[in-house]
C-alpha cells in the first residue's frame, strides 16, 4: 500500500479522536481603493469590496472541508486598519465618531451576509502617535463593538523599533473600561498589541497589514489535543524525546494547513500567505495547551516549571511546523488564552495560576495576556499598567504580546462568554495603585536591542 | 488529466457484507480500486481502500458511504489522497 494503514489511522485518528482541525481560513483583504470623502460611499464601497472578493470563501472552504475530511472551524476575513480609510471623509467632522461605527456596521453586514464568523481589522498602529483617524477609530471603539456581533479590533501601541506609546497605553485602559461598561463581551473582540503581525489569522488581532497583496489566504491550525495524546503515550521519556515527538507532531499538523491553504487559495484565485503554525486550544476538553503542560508532569498548569515546560512546547511547535510550510507567519507558537482552554479555567478554578505566571510565561510562548476576566471594578490605570507590562515585554524581547482583558463580574466568580470564546473566573489583580506612573504619559523609548541597522 | 485517488477508512464491528456493500457501491459508481487492506484493530473490523477517483464526484461517492456505512453499522470516511501525502510525506 503507498501509506502504511498505521499513517492512514493515525492522520483518521488525529481528526476523528484527537480534535485536529484547521482553526481558521482567513482572506485579507485590501480596502484602500474604497476611500471617499463621503462616507455612506465608503461604506459602500468597502461592503461591495468585501463581498465580491470573498464571496468564495464559506463555500470553497466547505468543499475543502469535505475533499479531505478534515473541519475548517472559523471563516474569517481580515481587513487594511480601519483607521488609515478615515481621515479622508471624517476628519474635521463632528459626526465622526458616528461615521466610524457606521463602517464598523458595514463590516458587521458584509460579515453576516457571508457567513463569516469573525471579521478583523477595526484597527489602528500608534506606537509611536496618532493620526486623526487613529484618534478617530479608538474613540469609538466602545460603541463599535458593542453595536456589532461580529467585527473584532485592535490596536498596535508598541514595536520593538519605536518603543511603547504611552498615551495611547493609557487611552487603551479607558477604552476596555468603557467597552466593558457597556457590553463586557465587546471586550472579547479587542486587542492591544506590541510588534502586531501584519499577516495574523487569528482573532482578535486579524488585520490585513501594509506590505500585503491586495487579496490573500492566511491559514492558522490548531491541534493541542494531538500533542496531548502523543505525549502521554511517553510516560518514562526524558525532555529531549518529548521535544523531539512535539516537533514531529507539529510537522504533520502544519501540513494540513499548508495543504488547506495552497488548496483554498487556488481555488479562489488569490495569493496564498502564510501558516500561523499555533496551538490554538478550544474548551473541548482535551484540546488544551494546559493539559500538555500537565501531562510533562506539572501537577498543575501553573505551578513552579510551568514557564520552562512552555518554553520547551513553544520552541519544539516552531522548529516542527517550520519545514512542514514554505511561510510562516501571523503569531506562530502556543496559545494561553485563560477562558478559551479548559485546563487553564481548571488552574484558576483551583489557584495554581494568576496574572503573575501568566505574565511570566507570555515571555516565552506567541500571543500575550489573552481572555483574562479581571473584576468589573478594576481601574482603568490598572488595565492600562496590564498592557504596559506585556508591551514591555514585547519591545524588549523582540516578540508579539497582546492583552486581552474582560473587566466583568467579581473576584472568584464565574462568567461565560459562549462558543469558543468559553468562559473563567474573575482573577484577583495587585490591589496597590499604578496610576502615578500610566498617567505620566509620553513615549517609553525603543530599547537598545532595536539598533540592528 | 493527473490522476485523484481517495482513501476510503472503514471501521466497525465484524459481520458479513461489509466489503460486499462498499466494493459494489464502488463498482457501480465505476470507480477502480488500487489497494485493499484489511486488520483488526482493537477489535474492530479496520478496511483502508484507495480508489482511483479520478474525473468522478468525491462528495457523491461521500453520500454513497455514508448510506453505506449507517446501512452496515460501520463508520466509512472518503478523503483526498493529498491529506495522507502532506501529512506523512515529504
Amino acid at each position: 500500500m503507498i501509506y502504511s494503514i498505521e499513517e492512514i489511522l493515525e492522520t483518521v485518528r488525529m481528526i476523528q479522536a484527537e480534535h485536529l482541525d484547521i482553526r481558521t481560513v482567513t482572506m485579507g483583504i485590501n480596502l484602500r481603493g474604497c476611500i471617499s470623502d463621503d462616507i455612506r460611499e465608503m461604506n459602500k464601497n468597502i461592503y461591495e469590496t468585501i463581498t465580491s472578493r470573498a464571496g468564495k470563501l464559506v463555500s470553497e472552504a466547505k468543499a475543502v472541508e469535505e475533499m479531505l475530511g478534515i473541519p475548517i472551524v472559523n471563516k474569517r476575513i481580515s481587513v487594511t486598519p480601519i483607521a488609515s480609510l478615515l481621515d479622508t471623509p471624517l476628519a474635521g467632522k463632528k459626526n465622526a465618531i458616528e461615521g466610524a461605527v457606521s463602517v464598523a456596521k458595514t463590516l458587521d453586514r458584509a460579515a453576516k451576509d457571508l457567513n463569516i464568523d469573525f471579521i478583523g481589522g477595526y484597527s489602528a498602529l500608534v506606537h509611536k502617535g496618532f493620526t486623526t483617524g487613529d484618534s478617530i477609530l479608538i474613540n469609538s471603539i466602545p460603541e463599535a463593538l458593542t453595536s456589532t456581533d461580529r467585527v473584532c479590533s485592535s490596536v498596535n501601541v508598541a514595536t520593538t523599533k519605536s518603543g511603547i506609546n504611552m498615551d495611547a497605553v493609557l487611552l487603551m485602559g479607558q477604552v476596555m473600561k468603557k467597552t466593558a461598561a457597556i457590553n463586557p463581551i465587546g471586550c472579547a473582540k479587542l486587542v492591544v498589541f506590541a510588534n502586531a503581525p501584519q499577516d495574523n489569522p487569528f482573532m482578535a488581532g486579524a488585520f490585513h497589514g501594509e506590505g500585503e497583496p491586495e487579496t490573500v489566504i492566511n491559514v492558522g491550525i490548531s491541534g493541542p489535543g494531538v500533542v496531548r495524546a502523543v505525549l502521554s503515550q511517553m510516560d518514562n521519556s526524558d525532555l529531549g524525546e518529548l521535544s523531539e515527538t512535539i516537533k514531529r507532531t507539529s510537522f504533520k499538523i502544519t501540513r494540513m494547513g499548508e495543504l488547506v491553504g495552497r488548496e483554498m487559495a487556488g481555488r479562489l484565485g488569490v495569493e496564498f500567505g502564510i501558516v500561523d503554525l499555533s496551538l490554538a486550544p478550544t474548551p473541548a476538553e482535551g484540546d488544551s495547551v494546559a493539559n500538555i503542560l500537565e501531562i510533562m508532569g506539572l501537577e498543575k498548569c501553573g505551578t513552579h516549571g510551568t514557564t520552562a515546560a512552555l518554553a520547551l512546547l513553544t520552541d519544539a511547535v516552531k522548529k516542527g511546523g517550520a519545514m512542514a510550510t514554505s511561510y510562516t507567519g501571523g503569531l506562530s507558537g502556543a496559545f494561553i488564552p485563560v477562558s478559551e482552554d479548559s485546563g487553564m479555567v481548571d488552574a484558576v478554578k483551583s489557584g495554581a495560576i494568576g496574572i503573575d505566571k501568566l505574565e511570566a510565561m507570555t515571555s516565552v510562548c506567541s500571543v500575550g495576556l489573552d481572555m483574562l476576566v479581571v473584576p468589573g471594578d478594576t481601574s482603568p490605570e490598572t488595565l492600562s499598567a496590564i498592557i504596559a507590562d506585556e508591551c514591555a515585554i514585547g519591545m524588549v524581547n523582540g516578540k508579539t504580546t497582546g492583552v486581552r482583558l474582560i473587566p466583568a463580574g467579581k473576584e472568584g466568580e464565574y462568567v461565560e462568554f459562549g462558543g469558543l470564546l468559553g468562559g473563567s473566573y474573575v482573577m484577583p489583580l495587585n490591589k496597590f495603585s499604578s496610576a502615578g506612573f500610566v498617567r505620566r504619559g509620553g513615549r517609553i523609548p525603543a530599547p537598545i536591542q532595536s539598533f540592528r541597522n | 488529466m493527473a490522476k485523484e485517488r481517495a482513501v476510503i477508512t472503514v471501521t466497525g464491528i465484524d459481520h458479513p457484507g461489509i466489503i460486499a456493500s462498499i466494493t459494489k457501491a464502488l463498482a457501480d459508481q465505476d470507480v477502480n480500486i488500487e489497494d485493499l487492506s484489511q486488520t483488526i484493530v482493537q477489535g474492530l473490523f479496520t478496511m483502508i481502500l484507495i480508489a482511483d477517483v479520478t474525473g468522478r464526484d468525491l462528495s457523491k461517492l461521500q453520500q454513497t458511504m455514508a448510506r453505506i456505512g449507517k446501512k452496515q453499522g460501520v463508520q466509512i470516511t472518503v478523503q483526498h489522497e493529498n491529506i495522507f501525502k502532506y501529512m506523512h510525506r515529504v
